[in-house]
């Protein structure tokens, strides 16, 4: 057996009115892979801030014994000098420095308050070459993508002379195949010996690199599955997570008729707002039935959410061209009012960046889309704008004390919840869901899903955008594959399986 | 549960309570002066400026932490406007206002235009205003009298729209008009303030203990009818009073209660998700600088009625004064969040100080360095606040 690394034991910790962490108990084994898993506000991320100093030694209870000592952090430093090297969620790289500059900000090389820069571009080229990175580490940050970036922080934290290495999320703004390579660096790093903690929502990904699987539900472990021992399936993990089995991860939809066509779309290209000359979405032809759920499966970058973007009206893009038909009839949507009084709908993949007003409260955000609605000659009628409000929260069951609460407190489920229920107050015909359940726990998953039923079976058509391959296959009556700004393929639901999909992709990259 | 209920109370009207203590302080420090019917008078008089700007400039605030620098030399542009057509040119009164609101218009559409929809950076936009104007409005009082000054002395019927009191009485005499709109004032919020409540519990919502309510009337009522009973005595009803009240009323029904008003909150909160839900954010950011421009053209017509005279130090530091007004208020410097209720607290506060430290004798050089102090300890105590408040 090997040495035991890690030890967290009876860790609690309390916020004002909530314990986040009760009694819990962790163990690392030098050099695994530990998957730490769990719903969103389990206590994963809380657990690894208490462990790498973010909350110092004396806010919690309990002891983290690593390397056989027992540590007190008192912040991030005192961890990291110990090798514990957390990368957060969040990229946190200063775009308009270079990669060199970042990686050994607040670790400059050099005498003290003069940094050596031959120094630090050659141990940055050196670290580097360590992820796979060709790239000098005197480009900019912010002319390399996201995939890239997230390897930079890989090599940030290795400068730091990591030996546990917690990625929380790692994979969260990536896509399929930087993804993939970024697992397999992680394999081979563990082949070198380092041990590392992964904390993600990807299944998959969990038992494709897990050594161990440690599930944590509300605030405490919950079980410990060892991969090596035991057979690992997701829906193993699920169980463990949720504490029940979710027999079907998608809830099942009666076949309704398909009704005529809602909307069309006819060779429809869009050019870069910036980069004037650059085709993000190239000649693209869709419809969408009435009753009907029509996937759009492409990955990062592929040109999605611009698409979505252009046709609700024009809120992306240059020198649009094409031709929108909504019920039969020809429109040119030139702004998103435009767009809304069509009755389309478009709920953006980035709740916080353009979805809602977070300083605000549920009610204003139920309401933005649909002033109107409640109010008469510009004057709100401040007892309706309630109503609605508390009537969308009992229809989505989004929970929240009051529909006075601010949209900022609530978890990422709930948020979704009240996005959603903005543009239903539109009551649109067209809804177009960009990454639904991108972030969300499983529970609060199936519940966007089952809402996505109702709306079906209401007659309304629904385009669903995702990255989530069996999240496009268990929803979708109809697939479109998109690669490249380039619609690549279209399959029935029935028809299509996860490999048929991903060779449309390969092949159409293929192809050029 | 009382001791919680109580802390806040004490939080939700901190800046009330703080313009209380610092009233009663300067009364203490200028031996009752501060209390006397003259600066209940000189309050709001010397101070009316400060509550239209700062209206406005709450408007481009929610926005998004959006000032404007120019609306002080632009009060001093447009005094010298408004002194050369009344009195040197000889136009008549109506037509001058007419004009000079034009002007402000058409600046506003310019600056508008050239923040909303050519996206400049509203600081530097205003800045480029802040310079030029002023420079412009020396120029155009040089080059109009030998004193850089002209004198609206003359101009009784423009004096008596904007400076001035209503129905005023001789300074010995209680004014009854006063007194009889002190207590209006005092119906209508108790009724108010009641029917809202009834409302509320009819309709099943949170609503204010009553004793709660009471406490609140009954102190509200209490400070208008000193207010009115001190302005009784000191002549009657100043003319800018009723010009404040109007567009604090006006502002204040805009920014609770229409879809417009909301979309400035939104638009601070998060541009992009309110373009996306079919508002044309251009359009509002475009609005906030046309009313802030029309508000500073009464401003204008304020200023140059108190002091008689346009000239060229007119407006000096007011953009300073009304965003002080609004930090202070509780407008949140990052846009979304704010009222105008706290605005006008703020903007007393900032009078109190003003008028407080004048009638100490205070030098003037210190006095500014006085509201930087209380500016500053303003906004770290809102951030220290929200931050005990957020739980995370």
């Amino acid at each position: 057996m090997a040495k035991e690394l890690l030890k967290m034991n009876q860790i609690t910790k309390t916020f004002p009115g909530v314990k986040a962490l009760d009694n819990v108990n962790f163990s690392v084994e030098e050099g695994e892979i530990h998957a730490l898993v769990g719903e969103n506000g389990a206590g994963k991320s809380t657990l690894m801030n208490v462990l790498s100093g973010i909350y110092p030694y004396g806010t919690y209870e309990g002891d983290i014994i690593y390397n056989g000592e027992v540590c007190k952090f008192q912040k991030i430093k005192d961890s990291e000098e110990k090798g514990i090297v957390i990368i957060h969620q969040e990229l946190a790289l200063v775009p308009q420095m270079s990669i060199g500059e970042n990686m050994f900000l607040g670790n400059e090389r050099g005498k003290k308050n003069a940094i050596n820069w031959n120094e630090t571009y050659g141990e940055a080229d050196k670290y580097l070459k360590m992820v796979g990175l060709s790239e000098s580490s005197r480009v900019l940050v912010k002319d390399i993508g996201t995939g890239k970036q997230q390897l930079v922080e890989i090599a940030k934290a290795l400068a730091k002379h990591a030996k546990l290495l917690i990625l929380d999320e790692p994979t969260s703004s990536l896509n399929e195949t930087d993804s993939k390579a970024l697992l397999d660096l992680m394999l081979e790093f563990k082949k070198q010996g380092m041990t590392m903690i992964i904390i993600t929502h990807k299944l998959n990904e969990v038992v494709y690199v897990a050594d161990k699987i440690t599930v944590v539900r509300d605030g405490s472990t919950v079980e410990t599955l060892d991969c090596h021992t035991m057979e690992i399936s997701e829906d193993r993990i699920i169980r463990g997570m949720v504490g029940r089995e979710i027999t079907n991860r998608f809830p099942k939809r009666e076949a309704i008729d398909k009704g005529e066509i809602n909307m069309e779309v006819k060779d429809w290209t869009v050019y870069h707002p910036v980069y004037t000359e650059r085709k993000v979405v190239d000649n693209v032809n869709l419809n969408v039935r009435k009753g009907e759920v029509v996937g759009i499966y492409g990955l990062m970058g592929a040109g999605r959410t611009e698409l979505a973007m252009s046709i609700f009206g024009k809120s992306y893009g240059s020198s649009i061209s094409g031709v929108l038909k909504i019920n039969g009839k020809e429109v040119d949507l030139k702004n998103p009012r435009a767009a809304i009084d069509e009755k389309l709908a478009y709920v953006t993949e980035d709740r916080k960046g353009n979805g809602l007003v977070l300083s605000n409260s549920i009610k204003v955000n139920t309401s933005l889309a649909n002033m109107k609605g409640v109010s008469e000659r510009g004057i709100i009628d401040a007892d309706k704008e309630y109503n609605v409000a508390e009537e969308y929260r009992d229809k989505l069951n989004t929970k929240t004390p009051s529909v006075e609460q601010n949209v900022g407190n609530l978890s990422g489920g709930n948020q979704q919840k009240v996005l959603l229920a903005k543009w239903m107050y539109t009551d649109p015909d067209i809804l177009i869901l960009d990454e639904p359940t991108r972030g969300i726990d499983v529970g609060a998953k199936y519940e966007i899903y089952c809402i996505i039923n109702d709306l079906v079976r209401a007659g309304k058509s629904v385009i669903m955008i995702s990255s989530e391959l069996p999240e496009v296959l268990g929803m979708s009556d109809r697939i479109y594959i998109m690669n490249e700004g380039k619609f690549v393929g279209e399959m029935k639901a029935d028809e299509a399986t996860q490999e048929k999909i991903m060779s449309c992709i390969l092949q159409s990259g293929r192809g050029k | 549960m009382a001791n919680k209920n109580l802390t806040s109370v004490l939080k939700k009207n901190a800046m009330l309570i703080v313009l209380v203590l610092v009233y009663i302080f300067f009364t203490a420090m200028t031996g009752g002066k501060m209390f006397e019917a003259m600066n209940f008078n000189a309050l709001i008089t010397q101070n009316a400026y400060v509550f239209v700007l700062a209206t406005g400039m709450l408007m481009c605030m929610l926005t998004g932490g959006n000032i404007d620098l120019s609306c002080g030399s632009f009060v001093c542009f447009l005094g010298a406007i408004g002194g050369i057509l009344m009195t040197v040119k000889k136009v008549p009164t109506g037509a001058a206002i007419l004009v000079m609101l034009l002007v402000g218009v058409i600046y506003g559409c310019v600056l508008g235009f050239l923040i909303a929809f050519v996206d400049v950076p509203p600081w530097i936009a205003t800045l480029a205003g802040y310079l030029a104007f002023r420079g412009w409005g020396t120029a155009l009082l040089s080059a109009n009298s030998t004193t850089g000054s002209i004198s609206l002395a003359a101009k009784k019927d423009f004096l008596g729209i904007f400076s001035g009191k209503l129905f005023s009485t001789p300074a010995n005499k209680m004014n009854m008009i006063c007194m009889a709109v002190g207590i209006i004032a005092c119906v209508v919020v108790v009724v108010v303030s009641f029917l809202s409540r009834a409302n509320k519990i009819k309709k099943g919502y949170e609503a204010e203990s009553f004793t709660a309510l009471l406490i609140k009337c009954v102190l509200s009522v209490a400070a208008i009818m000193l207010f009115a009973y001190k302005l009784s005595l000191a002549g009657g009803l100043p003319t800018v009073l009723v010009w404040v009240a109007i567009i604090v009323l006006i502002y204040n029904f805009i920014t609770s209660r229409t879809t417009l008003g909301r979309y400035f909150y939104t638009i601070g909160g998060n541009r992009e998700a309110t373009r996306l839900s079919g508002v044309d954010t251009r359009m509002i950011m475009f609005l906030a600088y046309l009313n802030m421009a029309v508000l500073t053209a009464i401003t204008t017509f304020i200023v140059t009625a108190r002091f008689q005279a346009a000239n060229s130090q007119a407006g000096t530091y007011y953009e300073m004064d009304a965003i002080a007004a609004c930090v202070v208020g509780g407008v949140s410097a990052y846009g979304g969040a704010g009222n105008i209720f706290g605005m006008v607290i703020g903007a007393t506060l900032i009078g109190v100080i003003n008028l407080g430290m004048s009638l100490m004798g205070v030098d003037a050089n210190w006095q500014k360095v006085v509201k930087g102090v209380v500016l500053l300890s303003a906004v770290v105590f809102d951030i220290l606040a929200s931050k005990k408040n957020s739980v995370k």
